[in-house]
């Protein structure tokens, strides 16, 4: 599905190189967690995978379904199953999530030669995912993320990830902001969404994500590189030790600067 | 019959717009004095107070200045090389759609204005103006039927002699401004509508102006009267096609509501607006100005401006009658080297007088963009109220916006409100509905949907429509 091969990428312009060399294969069916402290390059390599404009990658390659994507627009990674739901949703005034979802949804279906829905049908389609975040009705009409709590805002974006059905979600820090009864929802909506053909890569500072969705490996960025991979114990093992175990572990092995 | 060019392949998707057609004109001499007025007048066969009329205007103009105030800057127009007057030749009277000039009905097709059968399905009256003479009024009938008159100025002027000489000039007299002086001295055509007493329109009146004729500045005179308890509602579009030199357009527009009537005026302006480097493109100046005269009236205004070089514009409304209400819901969209300031003025006079404003201002490329707005309330307007709202959003780094409010009251129990924002369009959010899926064209012009959709719902549906499509093309490929 994924494979990013010693990928390196800087802030666009500046010159600062953020991933330094980033290994790491994904297989259709799976969940990895990608775990790390502030600042380790957790988000930008979403980012980077998503194909965002503020980074330049400098070096290797994002091998997805076969092929390199990187000379792919973001919005051409979407049409081929790429998602990322944002760590903070950007806030669109004036447009209503549901104008947004049946934009991209039909955008997403013409590009793969699927049938678009007509605003009736969309409803309908929509209506029924919903329940899987249990969200209002109410979020259809409202204006995209304007307004929205916290936890509104990371719920609504689920609600896309159950719309759009991509087969590659990056979920980027779905977790933080969210109160225990919404993790709850929000996660039991991801476990429901994730199938065979599909795979996600959570990115999450706590194990305690981890608790509600189950992931096959698990592996631990530290200054722009993957420093250690494993399988879910290895998360029981860093919030028992911290990160500052790994970046010892790392200094010895002198991986990470 | 001459052949049609269509200049537009030559130029591109950039403006759609940008075709002449080949018709004979009349010829008529350049630049302006007391004789061309005079010859203007002749040739319309107007009576003698309408010549008095321009002649008086032309005398007013010649002792004012240019005005210089606004936030633009051009080359100014050099009157004495325009042409005041411009008509096709085979000057029709026409009975039916098939008796006009082809070359005319393919211009108005690639516009996009079906002067046909599908038209009426849609229940839109056309009265089209081509340079400056109007060519057909569809509709007048089933319009008369409703005791609506909808015709050209000019016919108004032959049959409806009284009610143009009671309220053409009552609502902007010549003196008012330099271009309303220019207008009135010198305006070819324009629309007339009178709706009597009692009387909903039947369906939505609609003009599309075009400047076709190289050098010709279009002047148009529209005068709207809406009797006690009658309701209209009036759509207006422009275009033009491309010419290397600025064309002027100066039009004037006049509204008058009297007790319990409405008018509603929505207009599309899709000038030329000069290329890149700000080559070309129409000056838009115009005078548009509604008087809520009876009590319980109201005066709505809804702009869509897109086009134009400069745009000087600021239809406003006078609130004489007690409890009446004037709305100002614009969107002006600046991209290239476009200069506009526009927006309006609400003067209370009346008691308990409301009056909305909701501005949005959208700059992209190297343009300028402001709002210039004026609330005034009367010492006799008690419990006068005005609420304002200005939002601008910046597309790029490289354009400007600027709000200009000036509040003015004299009366204590007035209440005004002024909300201004601005915002910039940024990465982020383009990179958002990128990720869903969205092209960054699609992306800008979705952002750009949204943050004008409180303007856009006040337009006609058909309209609306236009207008969507209009901010995308306007707005294609301004992140670079």
């Amino acid at each position: 599905m994924l494979e990013l091969k010693n990928l390196h990428a800087e802030v666009e312009g500046e010159g600062i190189e953020i991933l330094k060399g980033v290994n790491l294969k994904v297989n259709k069916g799976e969940i990895h967690a990608i775990m790390g402290p502030n600042g380790s390059g957790k988000s930008t390599l979403a980012k980077v995978i998503a194909g965002h404009p503020e980074y330049e990658v400098t070096g290797g390659d994002i091998i997805y379904k076969g092929e390199s994507i990187l000379e792919m627009d973001p919005d051409e990674r979407a049409h081929a199953g790429v998602f990322l739901a944002f760590q903070y949703p950007v806030e669109v005034p004036g447009v209503t999530n549901t104008t947004l979802l049946r934009e991209s949804y039909n955008t997403i279906a013409a590009s793969r030669g699927r049938e678009e829905l007509d605003p009736l049908e969309f409803d309908d389609y929509i209506r029924e995912k919903l329940d899987l975040v249990e969200m209002n009705p109410d979020f259809l009409e409202r204006s995209v993320n304007t307004g929205f709590s916290g936890g509104e805002k990371k719920r609504n974006e689920i609600f896309q990830m159950a719309v759009l059905q991509p087969t590659l979600s990056l979920l980027d820090e779905t977790d933080s902001g969210l109160d225990i009864d919404a993790l709850r929802i929000v996660s039991e909506g991801i476990n429901k969404l994730h199938g065979e053909e599909d795979a996600v890569v959570l990115i999450t500072h706590y194990q305690r994500l981890l608790n509600y969705i189950v992931p096959d490996h698990v592996h631990v960025m530290l200054g722009g590189k993957i420093v250690k991979s494993g399988g879910k114990e290895l998360a029981f093992e860093l919030e028992e030790k911290g990160y500052d175990w790994l970046e010892s572990l790392a200094k010895v092995n002198g991986e990470a600067k | 019959m001459s052949e049609t060019k269509a200049l537009e392949s030559m130029i591109g998707e950039e403006y759609k717009y940008g075709f002449t057609t080949d018709v004979e004109y009349e010829d008529f001499p350049k630049g302006i004095n007391e004789d061309v007025v005079r010859l203007i007048s002749e040739k319309k066969n107007e009576p003698e107070w309408m010549t008095e009329f321009r002649l008086k205007a032309y005398r007013a103009w010649t002792e004012m200045e240019e005005p210089s105030w606004f936030n633009a800057t051009y080359e100014k127009p050099k009157f004495d090389t325009l042409q005041f007057y411009s008509a096709p030749k085979n000057k029709p009277k026409l009975n039916s759609l098939d008796e006009v000039d082809p070359n005319i009905r393919e211009t108005y097709e690639k516009l996009g204005i079906p002067l046909d059968e599908q038209k009426m399905l849609a229940g839109v009256a056309v009265d089209a103006v081509f340079d400056s003479v109007s060519i057909f009024t569809t509709f007048k009938e089933k319009l008369a039927e409703a005791g609506v008159i909808f015709c050209s100025i000019s016919e108004a002027v032959q049959d409806y002699p009284e009610l143009v000489k009671k309220y053409m000039g009552s609502v902007v007299p010549a003196r008012d401004n330099f271009y309303a002086a220019l207008n009135s001295a010198v305006f070819s055509d324009g629309s007339f509508c009178y709706v009597p007493k009692d009387t909903i329109c039947p369906m939505e009146l609609s003009t599309y102006f075009r400047i076709n004729n190289m050098n010709s500045g279009q002047f148009e005179r529209t005068l709207i009267i809406a009797e006690e308890n009658s309701h209209v509602s009036y759509l207006e579009g422009c275009t033009a096609p491309m010419f290397d030199e600025h064309q002027l357009h100066a039009a004037v527009v006049e509204l008058v509501a009297l007790d319990n009537a409405e008018i509603k005026y929505s207009t599309i302006q899709n000038w030329y607006s000069g290329d890149e480097e700000g080559r070309g493109g129409i000056y838009n100046f115009v005078t548009k100005r509604g008087a809520c005269r009876g009590k319980n009236s109201k005066i709505s205004w809804t702009q869509l401006e897109t086009g134009s070089a400069v745009t000087l514009k600021y239809p406003s409304v006078i609130l004489q009658g007690d409890n009446s209400v004037g709305e100002f819901f614009s969107v002006a969209v600046t991209n290239k080297r476009q200069q506009a300031d526009t927006g309006t003025k609400m003067i209370h006079i009346g008691k308990n007088t409301k009056s909305t404003i909701i501005s949005k201002g959208i700059s992209a490329g190297r343009s300028d963009n402001s709002y210039r707005g004026q609330v005034k309330i009367s010492k006799k307007a008690d419990n006068a109220r005005n609420y304002s709202q200005c939002d601008s959003m910046l597309i790029g780094q490289t354009c400007g916006a600027h709000t200009f409010p000036y509040i003015e009251s004299a009366n204590p129990t007035g209440k005004i409100e002024h909300e201004a924002t601005t915002s910039r369009v940024g990465e982020d959010q383009i990179f958002y509905l990128q990720q869903r899926g969205i092209s960054e064209d699609d992306a800008i012009s979705l952002i750009v949907n949204g943050f004008c959709k409180e303007v856009l719902k006040e337009l006609p549906m058909e309209f609306a429509v236009e207008a969507n499509k209009l901010l995308g093309i306007k707005l294609e490929g301004s992140v670079g």
